[in-house]
């Protein structure tokens, strides 16, 4: 028997036979059983995948704003610090990939630590450090490193943060949890294998005296398998169709908040991101196919 | 078209026949007799591939089923016409369709077949059971439905189980006059049957040959009728 899915079977798979397809007589329950995990994996696989893509995009949003700022912190006695912030401007307008360097201001500082001192903060009798912002641009980006060891041979009291400490955990985390978004996508296209490999198994034991018939008159394996295939496909794609829409809708309806970069507020899909969910079916349809047809052929084989 | 030679089947250590040699030709017709039990329905399951000989070597369109793939038992099984004395059909089908089975199967286009359709199962006087369900049938017309299923796509080999067990005398004949033009057209018969009646009516219209398996194997039992 020919157990390849060649370019004719699968046409011939699309096309169709409504003579084969009744062949096989209504399997009920297994049909809702089908229809009912595709939906509910389709759904899940909706939010999986958003779930990953949300996580990238955050990410890839933070990693890019902190890794085109930098702030240099100079501490030092109170009549250094001018001199000092003065040494740091001059080595920073000649360092490559700077493209603005800003002293911030004692307003600016205390808006800064407001949220955890409060507003009424006396900056100016504290000894606070004094920050300078970095903006990055210009060709070959930023060398840190090499700007760090120009401030420690000429602005001793100058500590330069690139934000790399804050942004490695972040492109770790992002990393994982798109990892695990992706690792959830594959158990739900098992997990849903898995389903309709036991509901066609159960369509193929419950069907044997159709089989045995379909056989004495000299129906091929692959033609009775065929009958099988065609049905759990349609019906994965159909369940799969409903529980995506269902799913894309309840995404769409989520809670959203653009001025906060938060998981909660940002799960979802932009733009043309809304184009992935609906390989979802496709992709259900294609397990359905593959996961009943080889359950089929080997059941058949099985039945001598 | 089908050969036998020397084969035996055993089931559960119990021998039902050995030594068994014989070949269907293209325009042969045998009655195949014998007590019940005797391994008759065994016999016509060897010859369409659904059991393979204890020993012994069956070619079938000159290849031993053992050396096929399950697609070639499949294509040649599509050559050879059964009548089952248990008359399987699909039973969500209506008739029409149950009886159109071997053309779907095949690939052919039952519609383009509808005159034959309808003239078969005219003959066979199923004309207004077209669209019941098998289960609505009496035992009878699902017999004559069993028969026109092995005829509609004109095989070279028809082999039946008890084709007339459930019809009167009248059916008998007529289902028998059908054999007969198909045999005439070359196609080979063989009928599994007590009706000694059948087998007498037979010789009257074409040649045949009447073999009873007995003593575990296979006579020409000419001289008992």
């Amino acid at each position: 028997m020919t157990d390849r899915v060649t370019i004719a079977s699968f046409k011939g798979f699309l096309l169709g036979d409504a003579q084969a397809d009744r062949a096989v007589p209504p399997t009920g329950f297994t049909a809702s059983l089908t229809v009912f995990a595709a939906a509910a994996m389709s759904f899940l696989a909706v939010f999986a995948l958003a779930l990953s893509l949300t996580t990238e995009r955050i990410a890839e949003r933070w990693s890019e704003e902190l890794a085109q700022t930098a702030t240099i912190r100079i501490s030092a006695p109170d009549g250094q610090i001018e001199a000092q912030t003065e040494a740091a401007l001059r080595v920073l307008r000649t360092t490559p990939g700077v493209s603005l360097a800003r002293v911030l201001t004692s307003e600016e500082q205390r808006e800064l630590l407001s949220p955890w001192f409060g507003p009424n903060l006396p900056i100016d009798s504290l000894p606070l450090p004094q920050l300078i912002e970095i903006e990055e641009g210009g060709n070959g980006g930023l060398d840190a490193e090499g700007l760090r060891q120009r401030l420690a041979a000429e602005v001793p009291g100058a500590v330069l943060d690139d934000h790399a400490q804050w942004r490695a955990p972040l492109v770790q985390a992002a990393d994982r949890i798109r990892g695990l978004g992706l690792i959830s996508l594959v158990l739900i296209a098992a997990t849903m294998a898995v389903m309709i490999t036991l509901a066609a198994n159960a369509a193929l034991s419950a069907n044997s005296k159709v089989i045995g018939v379909m056989r004495l008159v000299g129906a091929r394996d692959v033609y009775i398998a065929r009958a099988f295939v065609r049905r759990y496909t349609i019906r994965a794609l159909m369940g799969a169709v409903v529980g995506t829409v269902v799913a894309m809708l309840a995404v769409a309806f989520l809670p959203q908040d653009a001025t906060q970069d938060g998981f909660l507020t940002g799960l979802g899909f932009e733009r043309t991101e809304w184009l992935w969910p609906a390989l979802i079916p496709v992709l259900a349809a294609f397990v359905a196919f593959w996961a009943t047809r080889t359950a089929a052929l080997r059941t058949l084989k099985e039945i001598t | 078209m089908i050969d036998l030679q020397g084969v035996a089947y055993s089931y559960s250590g119990r021998e039902l026949f050995s030594d068994v040699t014989l070949s269907l030709e293209p325009g042969s017709f045998h009655f195949l007799t014998g007590p019940s039990g005797a391994g008759k329905t065994t016999f016509l399951k060897l010859c369409y591939m659904e059991l393979q000989a204890t020993s012994g070597r069956v070619n079938v369109f000159g290849r031993d089923p053992r050396d096929m793939t399950r697609d070639d038992i499949a294509k040649n099984r599509a050559r050879i016409g059964i009548v089952h004395q248990d008359c399987q059909f699909l039973d969500h089908l209506p008739l029409v369709e149950n009886v159109a089975l071997p053309l779907t199967v095949s690939g052919k286009d039952p519609d383009s077949a509808t005159e034959d359709l309808k003239s078969l199962l005219s003959w066979v006087g199923l004309s207004e059971q077209a669209n019941r369900r098998p289960p609505e049938l009496s035992g009878g017309e699902r017999q004559r439905a069993a028969l026109a299923r092995a005829v509609i796509n004109a095989p070279d080999i028809i082999l039946a189980d008890e084709p007339t067990g459930n019809v009167d005398w009248e059916m008998s004949q007529r289902l028998l006059s059908l054999l007969v033009e198909l045999n005439k057209m070359g196609t080979a018969i063989m009928v599994a049957t007590h009706d000694m009646n059948l087998i007498r009516m037979a010789k009257k219209q074409v040649s045949t040959r009447t073999l009873r398996i007995a003593d575990r194997t296979l006579v020409s039992a000419g001289a008992d009728l």
